[in-house]
């Protein structure tokens, strides 16, 4: 493709992205939605109770260790080997 | 909200309580009989987003008091003065109407471990909170309120009971005190003490801000009770009583409800702020 | 005897360590099970902070196995800063290297999408261009312009079908993911960050944006993964999600 036919190509790409954008809502009422927990929180309270978490650790080293749960890993029925023909991944995002 | 005197200069004598996000519509809606609000420091130090938003917002109807849960004052290492300048950074951009910390170590060999960890009270760790706080108060160019802990052991090397320890340390610094009504029942029932003596030894006049929350009911080795001061329901009648005690004595002040953990929805806050608002209206002048 | 945080901590995060001496009831009684509360308090808050933060996870292996993980990579990797939002950055590499868990495989880069969502959460407030900036520009000017984009904006590429796994454990009714690659944009509008599942030469072609490089360059990189690679779809994304912020035209360098 020349450069011309390049520029014609991105100049019709940005043509077509801003025709698609309709006028999108503002940002006013946004604050007040609520309630989104996406990581922990600090607070100064104690935990409930002096036993379980704190007070026994169990060898979860080498292979020995057996999961004690079902988890929904076992319902997506995904093969063992790595898929699709990603070549290069860049794992630096995000740090 | 930096070049401008604050809204809010003071905590009013007054219910207030800790805020969470899940409150916003209710406290914008209609917070009586609430006040002013508290939040911790550290979960105001990200960048951007709603928690910040949220804030800008709340700022302008609310005194805010900022209450550190992370700055380990006690620690005995020297205190991280990157996090003390992350503290700046909010106060001086929220502008709080208060500023409190724990007496208490969080942070070990660059090891933050989350909870409020307890301290022997000796001349050592007395010299050493005194110098900390020194270092907050100049760092952050305002007076600090230190709350007293929930303890739920002892050390065999302390020298001084807490209430002279405490007092000790506002006396060499300047520093406030915040009471925590719950942590001295929690306290006093855990180390079988008298929490009315602990309320009378305390230096009232000091107190800027005290605390209410709830407690856990478990019990130790030998069967004895052992209080946890989970924060996660109402406050329990017997603190009702001791707070009532201690505003006899100390007359009105800011007064926090804290619920942190299976926090419930605002109407059940609002009616615990209710029964705190009652407990003031008893001594007001 | 004097107990040092030395001593404390160490106790503290290994139960098989004793008590520390010189710990009482406060009426002469060694304190026993009291120290455990302290380490109940830093084990049970600390798991509670990674079960909000990584809820797939904690899905994918079930909520007891991930309860035991964590109170195994909370000794290993305790917060280095004490905001909690931040905690658990080292997750993702911890479940890459954690044996009994290798042949779940795409655990790690799940990971890595839920760390991003938080990321992006708490990223600055960034203005979004105006549109009509880039329109305003000429054909020359379009093709040699190079975008800023909103810290909130972050692009997670994984040989697993991440973008399926999450919303298959979010969503309810959502489908099983398909077996493929999958690349996910993560955009936040305003306070919420969403995910947009990016096909491969879109990924390549945002990959090549963020890098700094011409809307020309880019496009050409993705043409060159996939002929029919329709630029203005990623363009229409980026823009209805305000996620450039600053745009640069005018060098050709």
């Amino acid at each position: 493709m020349s450069n011309l036919m390049k520029t014609v190509a991105i100049a019709g790409a940005v043509t077509a992205a801003l025709a698609a954008q309709t006028s999108t809502a503002s940002a006013a009422g946004q604050v007040k939605c609520y309630g989104v927990a996406l990581a922990g929180e600090n607070d100064c309270k104690a935990g409930a109770g002096t036993t379980c978490a704190g007070s026994s650790t169990v060898d979860y080293q080498g292979n020995a260790w057996k999961l004690v749960d079902e988890g929904t890993c076992a319902a997506m029925d995904l093969p063992d080997d790595r898929m699709g023909s990603l070549e290069e991944l860049d794992r630096d995002l995000p740090g | 909200m930096l070049d401008t005197p604050p809204k809010f200069p003071h905590l009013p004598a007054a219910p207030g309580v800790g805020y969470k996000p899940q409150h916003f519509g209710d406290i914008t809606t209609d917070a009586r009989p609430v006040e002013w609000l508290e939040i911790h420091a550290e979960n105001y130090m990200g960048n951007g987003g709603r928690p910040l938003a949220q804030l800008r917002h709340l700022a302008e109807n609310f005194a805010f008091s900022v209450h550190g849960v992370g700055l380990s004052i006690g620690g005995e290492l020297p205190l991280d003065r990157a996090h003390l300048a992350r503290l700046k950074h909010l106060c001086d951009w929220l502008q709080p109407a208060s500023f409190s910390e724990h007496l208490a170590w969080s942070t070990h060999d660059a090891h933050f471990l989350n909870d409020l960890l307890p301290l022997p009270y000796t001349d050592a760790t007395l010299t050493r909170v005194a110098d900390h706080i020194d270092q907050v108060q100049d760092v952050l160019g305002r007076q600090m309120l230190l709350e007293n802990p929930s303890s739920y052991l002892a050390f065999d090397e302390s020298t001084y009971a807490e209430t002279d320890f405490l007092d000790e340390v506002a006396k060499r610094t300047g520093c406030g005190l915040l009471l925590d009504v719950n942590n001295i029942f929690v306290s006093a029932t855990n180390l079988k003490l008298d929490p009315h003596d602990y309320v009378d030894a305390f230096a009232l006049h000091r107190v800027g801000e005290i605390h209410l929350g709830g407690h856990d009911e478990d019990e130790d080795d030998h069967g004895a009770p052992l209080l946890i001061d989970s924060h996660g329901r109402e406050v329990a009648d017997p603190v009702w009583a001791l707070l009532d005690y201690t505003l006899e004595r100390s007359g009105p002040r800011p007064l926090l409800v804290e619920w942190d953990a299976n926090v419930p929805d605002w109407p059940v806050l609002a009616d615990e702020a209710t029964r705190a608002a009652n407990a003031l209206q008893k001594v007001a002048a | 005897m004097s107990v040092t945080q030395t001593k404390f901590h160490t106790a503290l995060l290994d139960p098989d360590q004793p008590v520390p001496l010189g710990l009482s009831d406060g009426q002469g009684q060694p304190a026993g099970s009291r120290f455990a509360v302290y380490r109940n308090n830093v084990a049970s808050s600390l798991t509670e902070a990674l079960e909000i933060s990584f809820p797939v996870i904690a899905k994918l292996i079930g909520a007891e196995n991930f309860k035991a993980i964590s109170g195994l990579f909370l000794r290993q990797h305790p917060p280095k800063v004490p905001m909690l939002s931040q905690y658990g950055d080292d997750m993702p590499a911890f479940l890459a290297g954690f044996k009994p868990l290798e042949h779940i495989k795409y655990l790690a880069d799940t990971a890595r999408l839920e760390q991003a969502m938080r990321v992006s959460y708490h990223a600055a407030d960034a203005a979004p261009i105006d549109a009509h900036d880039l329109q305003a520009l000429t054909p020359e000017d379009m093709a040699t312009a190079r975008f800023t984009f909103a810290p909130s904006a972050l692009l997670v590429r994984s040989p697993w079908p991440i973008h399926g796994i999450w919303t298959f454990n979010m969503q309810d009714g959502a489908p099983k993911p398909p077996a493929t690659a999958q690349s996910v944009l993560v955009l936040r509008p305003e306070f919420d960050p969403d995910l947009h599942l990016l096909s491969e030469p879109a990924a390549i072609c945002m990959l090549a944006l963020m890098a700094g490089e011409t809307l020309s360059n880019a496009n050409d990189a993705a043409l060159n993964d996939d002929p029919e690679f329709d630029l203005a779809t990623l363009l229409g994304l980026l823009l209805a999600h305000g996620a450039i912020t600053q745009l640069k035209s005018g060098d050709t360098a």
